[in-house]
């Protein structure tokens, strides 16, 4: 009993510890795994701890957005100046931003339209959710700056839902305007299914498969709800590391201190 | 108490006339501190140090947010997107909120395993449940302030509960909205009464530690300190140990930070809150599960929010509702058993909050809250009647009568 208890009781301590983090975790566990359906998972460049964006896939994906998604839906939270992180020049920018037009006053305080800068907020297509709605037979395209954090395994179920449009069964009734989609809950959504087989020309070759826009549009969608990803993950590991040796100094500065009272 | 001394003639000089210095000296220094304790009570300090994160982080978001309904969720994204660094400040507060529960949890728990709310040490108990109901309601209102679906949803079930009182009920809940819903003046109300609980934790946290040192702190076999021999002075002993514990506790805390920030929240909260479309599952936040499952096991409203409440009430009364003169239930074979029974029942409870009321969940929930009111209300007061209770050492340094009990093996830092 002299020499082993020390190591005994870290050890205990660890398990005891470990099993009530796990017992009250666990029940988070469960409630995210009370969904019933499940998306197939696909191994995202950002997903673990040292991933970061395939700005490649990142480009193509603001492509889709642009081509396909922003007829319907806007990214209010996300600047055109943003779109640096993800690989694009000032003027490029610049380019970008002003294919929009967004209202002003002028100096007679009139209202008028100006070319969007690249300071501005992307512009929505749609001036309010009402507007969208008549647009949009009473369904509202929700934005799509937070879509990713603001669904349940968000990357997987996007990437699941755009690619989940498949001929009902037989037995379902479809009523007008609603198209099925075998991972929308409730399987009946009001968006039709917006990826077809070269919906969009990538510029770099890469062949428009939906399965690849889905891919692409995901990786887009996952930087704009997460921008501060790759720098979060980059500092997490230096402050861990600097964490790890402070704790194993203090952990020696105690057994140091201690010494004397064990050994008596 | 015992002049300390001081070389620096300026440190002299003010302690002359303010002793701060040697009542730091005293209370920290050389406060003496039983020698064997083990690393539960690492999170009593671990508390303290999460308010005081929670406090800092949360001046700093503050400085940055708007409550308003129509600018509070942007603002939070403002924060999350175009402030320097503002994403690892609302993380830090947002995962701290949970962390801390973690730890006040497990302090919890430990002064029930441990016996540490008996007497003398009552009052400090009762402090730490007003410190905890303090955390609960001020953690409910912070969640509401980030303007999504479940904070806005969140916030409609809790303060509808008021109206569950008999006659003045809804005057009550209109009252507390400060309009006829949700709204504006909620959210402000809100924001105003969670900046300033922090600072009311802050002062029982003062009480809390006043009471503390009167009697110093209880160890894990539960008996008093006899003299000297017994204890060993804070500093560097326990600083040291506490320094060790924080190190452990912040590399967890920063691995959630960094790398599972949402882990612990819900994604319905990143949709910005509206009043016409209400969530699939309201949730509150895994801290309070444990009390939404016993609020929603009572089949009648009024029922069910006098049951939530009696919940924590319940624990404001155990020091008297244990009748035992025993501390440590290392010498209290029958307690120990019940109490991992109902560690294991309020970890029950949390996930039945997490499930929605219906079917075989709902006879869970009776059932587990039954047993909770069961171990404090029946168990407490009548065990001592039943338990045979082990022999308790002479003192912690002495060695024990049965030395071959295995309690005795599990007990001791220090070896004769």
């Amino acid at each position: 009993m002299k020499a082993k208890p020390y190591w005994f009781k870290i050890k205990r301590f660890i398990i005891q510890s470990c099993t009530i983090l796990f017992l009250f975790f666990s029940s988070q566990i469960c409630f995210a795994a009370g969904e019933k359906i499940t998306f197939p998972k696909i191994d995202w460049s950002f997903s673990g701890i040292t991933g970061t964006f395939d700005r490649a896939s990142q480009q193509r994906g603001l492509q889709v957005y642009k081509e396909v998604c922003a007829g319907c839906h806007g990214m209010r939270l996300l600047a055109y100046r943003n779109l640096k992180a993800i690989g694009y020049n000032d003027d490029e920018i610049k380019a970008f931003a002003s294919e929009n037009s967004v209202n002003t006053l002028n100096d007679d305080g009139e209202v008028v339209e100006r070319e969007a800068r690249p300071s501005d907020k992307f512009v929505s297509p749609y001036p309010n959710e009402q507007a969208a709605r008549v647009a949009n037979g009473g369904a509202y395209p929700p934005d799509l700056s937070l879509i990713v954090k603001a669904r349940s395994d968000g990357a997987n179920y996007l990437h699941a839902l755009l690619t989940g449009y498949v001929d009902a069964p037989a037995e379902q009734k479809i009523p007008d305007g609603m198209y099925y989609n075998k991972y929308y809950p409730g399987k009946l959504i009001g968006m039709p299914q917006p990826l077809y087989e070269d919906g969009v020309e990538y510029s770099d070759g890469t062949k428009a498969t939906p399965n690849q826009m889905a891919k692409d549009v995901t990786a887009f969608l996952a930087w704009a709800a997460e921008p501060e990803m790759e720098d979060r993950k980059r500092l997490g590991i230096s402050v861990i590391l600097f964490l790890l040796v402070l704790t194993l100094l203090s952990y020696l500065a105690m057994k140091q201190i201690w010494a004397p009272i064990k050994n008596r | 108490m015992s002049k300390a001394k001081f070389k620096n003639p300026v440190v002299k000089w003010i302690d002359h006339r303010l002793p701060i210095f040697s009542f730091m000296d005293h209370e920290l220094n050389h406060y003496p501190t039983p020698k064997n304790l083990n690393y539960f009570w690492n999170f009593g300090s671990l508390a303290g140090i999460a308010l005081v994160t929670m406090i800092i982080t949360g001046i700093v978001l503050s400085m940055n947010y708007t409550a308003h309904v129509d600018y509070a969720f942007d603002s939070v994204e403002r924060i999350m997107r175009d402030v320097n660094h503002g994403w690892l400040i609302r993380y830090i507060h947002m995962n701290g909120a949970s962390f801390f529960f973690i730890v006040v949890y497990i302090h919890i728990f430990r002064g029930l395993y441990y016996g540490s709310y008996k007497a003398p040490r009552e009052l400090l108990w009762i402090l730490g449940v007003l410190i905890l109901l303090l955390m609960m309601a001020t953690a409910f209102m912070g969640y509401v302030l980030p303007w999504g679906q479940m904070s806005f949803w969140g916030a409609t079930v809790i303060t509808n509960l008021f109206s569950a009182i008999p006659l003045v009920g809804e005057s009550i809940v209109t009252w507390l909205w400060g309009g006829f819903s949700v709204d504006n003046s909620t959210l402000n109300r809100f924001f105003s009464l969670h900046f300033v609980l922090p600072f009311v934790i802050v002062g029982v946290v003062i009480l809390h530690l006043v009471a503390l040192h009167r009697f110093g702190s209880n160890n894990p076999i539960g008996i008093d300190v006899k003299g000297t021999q017994d204890t060993l002075p804070f500093n560097p002993y326990y600083t040291i140990k506490d320094l060790f514990g924080l190190g452990v506790f912040l590399t967890i805390f920063a691995a959630a930070v960094f790398f599972f920030p949402n882990f612990m929240g819900h994604p319905d909260n990143y949709i910005e809150a509206n009043p016409m479309v209400t969530p699939a599952h309201i949730v509150p936040e895994w801290y309070f599960l444990p009390f939404y499952a016993i609020l929603r096991a009572i089949p009648d409203k009024l029922g069910g929010v006098l049951f939530m409440f009696g919940s924590i009430a319940v624990l404001f009364v155990i020091p008297w509702l244990d009748r035992s003169s025993v501390r440590s239930s290392q010498f209290r074979p029958i307690f120990k058993i019940f109490f991992w029974i109902l560690l294991a029942d309020c970890v029950l409870l949390g996930y039945l909050g997490a499930m929605p009321a219906e079917g075989i969940y709902v006879i869970l929930s009776r059932i587990a809250t039954a047993y909770y009111f069961f171990h404090f209300l029946i168990l407490f007061p009548l065990l001592p009647y039943i338990e045979k209770t082990k022999p308790l050492p002479i003192s912690i340094s002495e060695p024990v009568l049965s030395g071959s009990s295995p309690a005795s093996a599990f007990a001791f830092r220090e070896k004769k």
